[in-house]
């Protein structure tokens, strides 16, 4: 962690910075960096303030970092937050940025340079305006600074690679691939624009910093991907011919990833009326003889349940329901991260029903997993939900290109065509699957209801009938559980059986990437420190945890939402209650420093539950620190109830 | 339609029974409707294994399983989404969805509503009752304001849906309307939906002996000012076609014609097809999008050896 750069640029939503950003992270990852982006914002359109991270490193990195290097700021509200809102809900970064690092800002925020009171940064000040016109002069546009404003992203985007003192070279190639075929003179006036202020500001600032870029590893080949398109990726991989979905961030992203490639793969994406419709769908596409999905957040998911029960009853191999959790379980803070969905996934549903609920870890899980989501729903004719997270599925990532020669297409059990005689679609067998059958096939007809059914699928309320039928259904998660191997189920860093685990790390979802830097950075011998990911929920590891848990003299569950899920589940899978629940839900993810600080802080004696805010154990009812210091500091400076400055366009306060 | 049966025998309404034990109360129009259904696939000449049968649920939502074809009886209201999906899979697949007007217009509205606006094509059957007889006759959003049957406590107090004139609204490209006792001409009305290229609807009026007193048996054989109160649009001169799909002015006409026929005053109820229209298909669109479409249905395309190589390459 010592020698990883973390750079922060911030400012209004629609401002272009998610473009710098992943500009830069393409740029650092063509040159050999690993990166790691995270984004931040709001739900709304254009206007509010949001903000990237990229943490950049020599080696494999999977979390982010509180502290920050260089930050970016492209107007006030970086700086100083919403103070002036009657009802403010932020101060800013300035905050964040460690002793000895620096601030990048436009000369026109210049008056709240001042207030923000930090003598112990570098305030690199810089013409944005002024250089932009250069670059427009150049181009024979004069004068028109104004207009181009919207350019200002890359001028910060140059500004921030000068001051590194990184070469220009691969940003102005990241830059015009940005602007894809269409790279003519836009992408020249951006390049150029950049150079100007990658000048400025290499001349007056670079080499200053007390933190500079870590080595940058050889060049190998590695992509640099999101989550939703890794899962997007794994789904075309296996086969999916029929994706649908309803509109609900940050789900839709996948589906929009598929939209671009229905023609090159073959591939139907069905954008239905609702999520309730999405379900049904995608059901029967699985039922009609093809791998569907669908993919939500917990809004559409809570419409689903319903369609989750008839997939079940009725035995259709799959759907795959991709879950991307958020902030929530409606309307909460719904660009926000939130792991709240996990009690809910494995229960939700009418009666009784067979599910397989796995949950990704990292961007790498979310393929594989995906892929393998396909294969369980077909061998098992089974619903099969993959947990993942906003955070996971929006933040970016360095990695080596997925392998996908091993993977392999297992659609289970098919009854042969043309074998005429009395089917049964719900045949009894030893295993508890039956061969199914595609509509179309001659000698296959079968019939399935959602209520009760014989083997041949007709309505029968016989109790022996009913005994059997429960059994075979829920036996295919027992099934499941003794035919996928252990790799897939938990994933356990730390002493080998019998030795004891010191302190115990237990995690899911996201929270892996953070938990494993951390105790990889804090403690790579796992002298102290062993991690226990888990990675399948539904059936649940029950035995190897409960093996691994008893051998922990301390074990620290860490969970980003209120209630502590994983640990209840934990308790109830393996009658084990975690010594401390580490919990977030302040709608950001937990930072490799935030893992830390809990595991240095999960002590005996402190309470069971720890809440994790900002960096900190927040006292209960203590949480709202950020409030406080915020109403200090305008109440020591009246003047910022009025913004100062003209806000940029679009800007909607 | 690419249904031709494979076996030299040819199909008779019979192959689509079912042996399983019908539990409707006797006298019940849903009878007359699958029959219909059947007669209609006899007709057509479709092979039982080419047809999918999808119901929601009611009483009438368990013709899935007294049809011998692949029979989905699913959720209540669902009917839609689920037809939609098993002819996206398998586009050379006769797909008929069946349900009763709670189901298909109460619960199920949102999903008509896009069904229409879809055009894919399916046929879609609806026993209308103006009750839920399965939940013991409560009023369904097709009986009228002012109307009360034996079973329900009260007249009810909201205005009815129109099932054409919302078929119309919603983009239906084939809307009908049967009557469950006049099972041939039923029949014919549904082949002519079946043999419909888009989005049908036939709206059946269906007797329920057991809970609708008002809408019987009796008041359909009824007399208006000498006039029979049923009577056949097709024997009227009445065009419902679109003869010429580029031209705006004939279809705001047509669907005009329709609209005005959905609302006869007097009492008197048209039967037939109110609306036909031949415009290209949801399939046609995903066909010119999607190449593999052009050569077989999505379920039997190899769609388990592609290369994510180009996808892998353009994030590096
Ligand atoms: C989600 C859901 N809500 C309610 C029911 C209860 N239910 C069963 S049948 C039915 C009414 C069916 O009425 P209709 O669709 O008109 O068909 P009919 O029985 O008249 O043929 C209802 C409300 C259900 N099965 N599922
Ligand atoms: S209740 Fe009505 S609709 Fe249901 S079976 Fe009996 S007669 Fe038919």
């Amino acid at each position: 962690m010592g020698s990883d750069f973390c750079w922060m640029i911030g400012g209004p939503q629609g401002s272009g910075l998610n473009v710098s950003a992943e500009i830069l992270a393409k740029a650092l990852s063509r040159s050999g960096y690993y990166v790691f982006g995270q984004i931040e914002y709001h739900s709304n359109i254009k206007g509010k303030h949001s903000a990237y991270k990229l943490r950049i490193s020599g080696e494999h990195v999977s979390s982010h970092l509180d502290a920050v290097h260089l930050l970016s700021s492209l107007d006030e509200e970086t700086l100083i937050g919403d103070l002036y809102h009657e009802f403010p809900a932020h101060r800013g970064h300035v905050h964040e940025i460690a002793p000895g690092g620096a601030l990048l800002y436009d000369v026109e925020q210049k008056k709240f340079i001042e207030l923000i009171g930090r003598k112990d940064i570098f305030l690199w000040e810089m013409p944005y305006a002024e250089l932009l016109d250069r670059a427009l002069t150049e181009a024979g546009k004069p004068g028109q600074a104004r207009a181009y404003r919207i350019m200002t992203n890359t001028l910060a985007l140059g500004a921030s690679v000068g001051a590194l003192g990184f070469d220009f070279d691969p940003v102005a190639e990241a830059i015009r691939d940005s602007f894809g075929a269409k790279a003519g003179k836009v992408a020249d006036l951006n390049v150029n624009a950049a150079r100007y202020a990658y000048d400025y500001a290499k001349e007056r600032f670079a080499g200053q910093l007390k933190f500079a870029l870590p080595a940058a590893p050889p060049k190998r080949e590695q992509i640099l991907v999101k989550g939703s398109q890794a899962v997007g990726m794994a789904k075309i991989k296996a086969g999916c011919g029929l994706q649908t979905y309803y509109p609900i961030s940050p789900a839709t992203d996948e589906s929009v990833y598929l939209e671009g490639y229905q023609s090159d793969h073959n591939l139907v994406v069905l954008q239905t009326e609702d999520e309730v419709s999405a379900i049904d769908a995608a059901v029967m596409g699985a039922h009609g003889g093809v791998r569907a999905s669908t993919s939500t957040s917990g809004p559409g998911f809570a419409l689903m349940p319903e369609g989750l029960g008839f997939a079940a009853i009725t035995e259709a191999p799959g759907p795959v329901l991709v879950l991307y959790q958020r902030g929530g379980p409606s309307t909460g803070l719904p660009t926000r991260q939130e792991q709240g969905d996990l009690l809910f996934a494995l229960n939700a549903g009418q009666g009784d029903i067979p599910r397989i609920v796995m949950a990704s870890g990292d961007i790498e899980e979310c393929f594989y997993d995906t892929f393998d989501a396909f294969n369980y729903a077909d061998r098992y004719q089974i619903p099969v939900i993959v947990l993942v997270d906003k955070h996971m599925a929006s933040c970016y990532q360095t990695l080596p290109p997925f392998k996908t020669s091993h993977l392999k297409v297992d659609r289970g059990l098919v009854k042969p065509a043309n074998t005429n005689g009395d089917y049964q679609r719900y045949a009894f067998t030893k295993e508890g699957v039956s061969p199914r059958s595609v509509p179309g096939q001659t000698g296959g007809i079968f019939w399935s209801t959602s209520d009760e059914h014989d083997p041949r699928g007709h309505i029968t309320e016989g109790i022996g009938n009913r005994l059997a039928m429960m059994e075979k259904r829920m036996g295919k998660v027992a099934l499941a559980a003794r035919e996928i191997p252990d790799g897939k189920k938990y994933i356990y860093l730390g002493p080998a059986a019998p030795q004891k685990i010191p302190v115990l790390a237990v995690c899911w979802g996201s929270t892996k990437g953070a938990v494993h830097d951390a105790l990889h950075h804090a403690d790579p011998h796992h002298a102290k420190y062993a991690m226990l990911h888990i990675r399948l929920m539904s059936p649940f590891p029950s035995e190897a945890a409960k093996n691994i848990l008893s051998r922990a003299e301390r074990v620290v569950c860490f969970d980003g939402n209120y209630s502590g899920q994983l640990a209840r589940l934990i308790r109830t899978e393996t009658g084990i209650s975690v010594h401390h629940s580490v919990v977030k839900y302040d709608g950001r993810p937990f930072s490799e420093d935030e893992i830390m600080v809990a595991l240095e802080a999960a002590k005996p004696g402190v309470g069971e539950r720890l809440v994790i805010s900002q960096g900190r154990v927040v006292e209960p009812g203590h949480g709202n620190l950020e409030f406080d210091q915020m109403l200090e500091l305008r109440e020591a400076n009246p003047k910022m109830l009025a913004p100062m400055v003209p806000l940029p366009p679009g800007y909607n306060r | 339609m690419s249904t031709a049966p494979t076996d030299v025998k040819t199909v008779q309404p019979a192959d689509f029974k079912s042996d399983i034990h019908n539990d409707w109360c006797p006298g019940c129009g849903d009878f007359g409707v699958i029959s219909a259904v059947q007669m209609a696939l006899a007709k057509l000449q479709v092979p039982p294994h080419r047809v999918a049968v999808i119901s929601g649920i009611g009483c009438a939502g368990k013709s899935a399983h007294y049809m011998n074809a692949y029979s989905f009886h699913t959720l209540h209201g669902r009917v839609m989404p689920s037809v939609t999906a098993m002819k996206l899979a398998n586009h050379d697949l006769t797909v008929i969805g069946v349900g009763g007007d709670g189901d298909a217009y109460g619960i199920g509205g949102g999903h008509f509503v896009a069904g229409g606006r879809r055009n894919l094509n399916i046929t879609y059957v609806v026993m209308n009752n103006d009750v839920y007889a399965l939940t013991k006759g409560q009023a369904s959003p097709t009986i009228a304001k002012g109307q009360k049957t034996k079973s329900m406590s009260e007249a009810s107090i909201m205005d009815a849906i129109n099932p054409i004139l919302l078929a119309l609204a919603c983009g239906y490209t084939f809307v009908a309307r049967g009557y469950a006792l006049d099972t041939k001409y039923l029949s014919e009305i549904i082949a002519q939906a079946i043999e419909h290229r888009g989005s049908a609807l036939v709206d059946v009026l269906q007797t329920c002996p057991t809970y609708n007193d008002l809408h019987t048996k009796g008041f359909y054989a009824g007399q208006i000012e000498g006039q029979p109160r049923l009577y056949r649009l097709d024997q009227t001169g009445y065009d419902p076609i679109v003869h010429n799909p580029d031209d705006p002015v004939e279809i705001a006409q047509k669907k005009a014609q329709a609209l005005l026929k959905s609302q006869e005053p007097g009492g008197r109820i048209p039967l037939g097809v109110y609306y036909k229209l031949d415009v290209p298909t949801y399939e046609d669109h995903l066909k010119a999008k999607i190449p593999g479409l052009q050569q077989k249905p999505l379920a039997e395309l190899d769609l388990y050896h592609r290369d994510i190589t180009p996808n892998l390459q353009e994030l590096m």
